[in-house]
């Protein structure tokens, strides 16, 4: 039972990490279908979530959900800002333009967070609602802590499915994705839909953050676990959103059972074998389409 | 002996059956051209030709050789050259430079000897830019030489591509409607042009084309295709009077009393 | 005007161009003269960034495959070039032996990813280099780990390059046959063939360009030059350890060709100037900060990445872009049109391929 017991908690803590490196992987990919664009920043948008969410539950003395709430509002309006002020004017020039601005902006968010007073270089934690709490079931022991991520992001991905699926600003967003210049010709506003999508991933990031605080604490040096998102969304294969969910699932496990039955050192290079690995065998990744170019 | 055939071949793309059991030969030194409407194949045959896709079944044969499974790079090597359909030039380099990238194949150094530019590097070179110069004499580009590709008119990108699918000395020369998009004096300049390949440089050439009036200026023999399948094959004026290759173009006759 | 293909295949178009180029050369020769043995060093810095730079952009400007992982060349060339010389290889040989070990990995790696596209390449060469930073970790017999590893200084001969002067010396050396060895690539058919499979895939196999092997050789060859740069850089710093080849040094390598103007060997010096110097010029600045951000160590690096931004959001072609631009409206002068260079926006995901 002992060993049972044993691997069950080390996966449920890796499919909770998956989870958040899903969620980052998510709103990465998003962007990535909407845009084109890679944005390096979205671990620091993760970072800067986490910062808020602690800020509020320990300095103003927010219940739990309700920093849940505010920190996802803000991080939306905060990549909506991001989009407007900076990406905007970048649009329609070459890729990698727009990919050193993203590469500029987490440089700049990361070291602005260590410069703001109360936060600085140091590591935090807070308390959560399933702090120490845990779930058990005759012998079968579960923290409530990995519980929470895997559930709470289980219900965002519903939300955001039927968002994408049954909503027309969702459905323009999925055609957006597919062909810039026809969603135009419909009437879809394509600068509105950038927007939203800034704002989607920004807010997930945030989440990310926030579900993430709890495990690794909250640090300025988190955002390069959003580097973990890219093995994910790359391992389910770019441009697919059900992709990166379950790309990053794969990684969070396989590096939880990596960290635990491996020798130290494999844990960081178990995701990024796992994915050279499948990368070989299967160049666009698990669910991607091989897209060969016309002629 | 034809110098180029293609034995029954097929493949399918998913559940469509692009290219259905297609044979023809190309006897050395003439214009063969493939007409047929949108979708019938025709392209599909130089990608198969090329090697960018699996034929499923049939075979390509150059001068006795199978070349059906060859490497993609390799097609090059066989003396084969190709123009696409929408134009695939190397846009940010110069018009000389495309050109000159049409040697490739008779490279004989290796990147130890391009490091030090040494003497046989050089004099390598100097061969590409005479071959080079040659082209662009014979298709009036000593204007555009210095510019980049992407800056010129879309008539003369397609005389560039023409000219370094030239550059690569090649015995089948492969033409994806080369007269699309061009207007009446390039069209005219174009049949021209396609008659001196033919006779100065001794290149057959395998056409695929929409304008019956340039097929019918230029071609030796002509092949109609519909569906992935040949409907007939012969000479130009009796391949395009068929009533079936009308049919295929038109559709069907509606007799109104 | 041109008389014969000999003019066409110069190194340099026109006399007045090499001689330009020779004044800079030589302009390069004196001026550690007058500065001081900081600044000295500085300009050590750019030239060895440089040659890395030099090799990512045959590989990313010119090829058109993204690398996110040359830092792990890089750390290649450094460590090898440690190993070697410890274990008494005189340096003169250290140096290209870290260059060809570099390179013989870049080869290696290559082969089986080569045929990744584009983000899926990018991904996979940040991998690879963090399974190479753990490798220079773990194996601790070799690397000495995390503990790190004493280097001596070089020495050529009877030289003992031990003054930032003579270290400048070298690293300028070294730069000038690299951007020698890169041109003369450029302006051969592999440099070509690199072009064309960054232009066009599909034609570049029609030419008969083996995509395969000059992708892999384009990976090589830059690995190669990374790792020069790396035994450069171990040599100088006397301690190397794993820190110092995280994915922050690839990354900065990728956005400094692409700030100093991608496509272009200009590009690379210069971005790896703009990498060495802004730091200085922000430090300059911090004076004029309020007090309360001068102590900050955060101050540098964020405004760096705000630079970053600006510099992008300025001139989306770089440095070297903005450099042809500029020349531009002087050689046209006064007929300069104001909307020369105003490129047509690619909205459309196909427009972009």
């Amino acid at each position: 039972m002992e060993l049972v017991n044993e691997i069950l908690q080390t996966v449920l803590s890796g499919i909770s990490i998956g989870c958040v490196y899903g969620l980052v992987a998510l709103g990465f990919v998003l962007i990535f279908k909407a845009t084109e664009v890679i944005n390096f920043a979205q671990g620091e948008l993760l970072m800067l979530g986490a910062f808020i969410s602690y800020s509020l539950i320990t300095m103003l003395n927010f219940p739990y959900w309700a920093a849940l709430l505010v920190t996802v509002i803000f991080m939306g309006l905060f990549g909506t800002l991001l989009e407007r002020t900076v990406l905007r004017s970048l649009v329609g020039e070459p890729v990698y333009a727009i990919v050193i601005v993203t590469i500029g902006i987490s440089f700049f968010l990361r070291s602005a967070v260590s410069m703001i007073p109360g936060w600085g270089t140091d590591t935090y934690g807070f308390q959560t609602p399933f702090t120490e709490k845990f779930v058990r079931t005759g012998e079968l022991v579960v923290s409530w802590e990995y519980l929470a991520i895997v559930l709470i992001t289980t219900a965002l991905i519903l939300v955001l499915f039927a968002f994408f699926r049954f909503t027309r600003v969702g459905t323009a967003m999925r055609a957006t994705s597919q062909n810039q210049l026809a969603a135009v010709y419909m009437g879809i506003s394509v600068t509105r839909v950038f927007s939203l999508t800034w704002t989607i991933a920004a807010a997930l990031g945030g989440i990310g953050g926030i579900l993430l605080s709890p495990i690794t604490f909250v640090h300025m040096n988190m955002g390069f676990i959003g580097l973990k998102a890219f093995p994910a969304a790359v391992l389910g294969g770019f441009g697919s959103l059900p992709g990166a969910i379950v790309g990053g699932l794969i990684i969070g496990i396989t590096e939880s059972l990596a960290g635990f039955y491996l020798p130290e050192g494999w844990k960081d290079i178990a995701a990024w074998i796992i994915l050279i690995g499948v990368l070989v065998i299967r160049p666009q990744g698990l669910f991607g389409i091989q897209e060969k170019k016309k002629v | 002996m034809a110098f180029f055939r293609t034995e029954n071949i097929s493949i399918s793309f998913g559940g469509l059956k692009a290219l259905n059991g297609v044979s023809f030969n190309v006897r050395k030194g003439e214009i063969f051209s493939v007409i047929g409407p949108n979708g019938a194949g025709k392209t599909t045959i130089f990608n198969c030709i090329n090697r960018f896709y699996d034929l499923d079944e049939g075979a390509f044969v150059l001068e006795d050789r199978v070349i059906s499974k060859i490497k993609p790079h390799e097609v090059a090597e066989m003396g084969i050259a190709r123009t696409f359909q929408n134009i695939e030039l190397f846009k940010n380099t110069t018009v000389l430079d495309n050109l000159i990238l049409g040697r490739h194949r008779r490279r004989r150094s290796n990147v130890f000897t391009e490091i030090f530019f040494s003497p046989s590097v050089q004099k390598q070179e100097l061969e590409s830019r005479e071959k080079a110069e040659e082209i662009i004499d014979f298709l009036d580009l000593e204007a555009y030489r210095e510019q980049r590709v992407i800056n010129l008119p879309y008539g003369v990108q397609k005389t560039v591509e023409l000219g370094r699918a030239l550059a690569m000395d090649p015995k089948l020369l492969l033409l994806d409607e080369p007269s699309s998009g061009l207007n009446v004096e390039e069209t005219e300049d174009l049949s021209f042009w396609m008659s001196d390949i033919k006779e100065e440089l001794d290149i057959t050439i395998l056409l695929v084309e929409h304008n019956m009036r340039f097929v019918q200026a230029v071609s030796d023999r002509v092949l109609a295709l519909d569906f992935g399948q040949t409907i007939i094959q012969g000479s130009p004026a009796d391949v395009l009077s068929h009533p079936e290759v009308m049919k295929a173009y038109l559709g069907e006759e509606d007799v109104v009393a | 005007m041109k008389t014969n293909y000999n003019e066409d295949i110069r190194l340099f178009k026109y006399r007045s161009t090499f001689f330009w180029y020779l004044a800079l050369v030589i302009g390069c020769l004196i001026l550690p003269l007058l500065l001081d043995e900081y600044l000295i060093s500085q300009l050590t810095f750019i030239c060895m960034y440089a040659v890395a730079a030099v090799g990512l952009m045959l590989l990313t400007g010119y090829t058109g495959q993204i690398s996110i992982g040359h830092a792990a060349f890089f750390a290649i060339g450094s460590y090898a070039s440690a190993i070697l010389t410890t274990k008494g290889v005189p340096f003169i040989l250290a140096l290209p032996a870290a260059g060809i070990l570099a390179g013989i990995v870049g080869v290696i790696i290559g082969r089986p990813i080569l045929h990744l596209t584009g983000l899926y390449l990018a991904i996979a060469t940040m991998g690879f280099a963090f399974i190479v930073d753990e490798i220079l970790v773990r194996w601790e017999s070799l690397t000495r780990g995390n503990m790190g590893f004493y280097v001596d200084p070089p020495s050529i001969g009877p030289f003992i390059i031990d003054t930032e002067l003579r270290y400048y010396y070298l690293t300028l050396v070294v730069l000038i046959l690299t951007l020698f060895a890169a041109r003369n690539i450029l302006r051969s058919p592999t440099g070509r063939a690199m072009i064309a499979i960054r232009d066009s895939e599909v034609a570049a196999e029609a030419m008969g360009i083996n995509l395969a092997k000059f992708k892999t050789i384009a990976f090589a060859v830059s690995a190669f030059f990374a790792g020069i740069a790396g035994s450069l850089y171990a040599h100088k710093l006397f301690f190397i350890n794993p820190e110092s080849y995280t994915i922050l040094l690839s990354i900065e390598l990728l956005a400094m060709i692409i700030i100093g103007g991608l496509g272009s060997l200009h590009g690379a010096v210069f971005g790896a100037a703009f990498f060495i110097f802004l730091p200085q010029v922000i430090i300059m600045t911090k004076d004029y900060m309020p007090l309360y951000l001068q102590n900050q160590t955060g101050l540098e690096p964020a405004l760096f990445g705000l630079l970053i931004v600006l510099v992008m959001l300025f001139e989306p072609m770089g440095i070297y872009g903005r450099w042809l631009k500029t020349k531009f409206y002087f050689e046209m002068f006064p007929l300069y049109k104001k909307d020369s260079f105003k490129r047509e926006k690619k909205y459309q995901k196909a427009e972009r391929h």
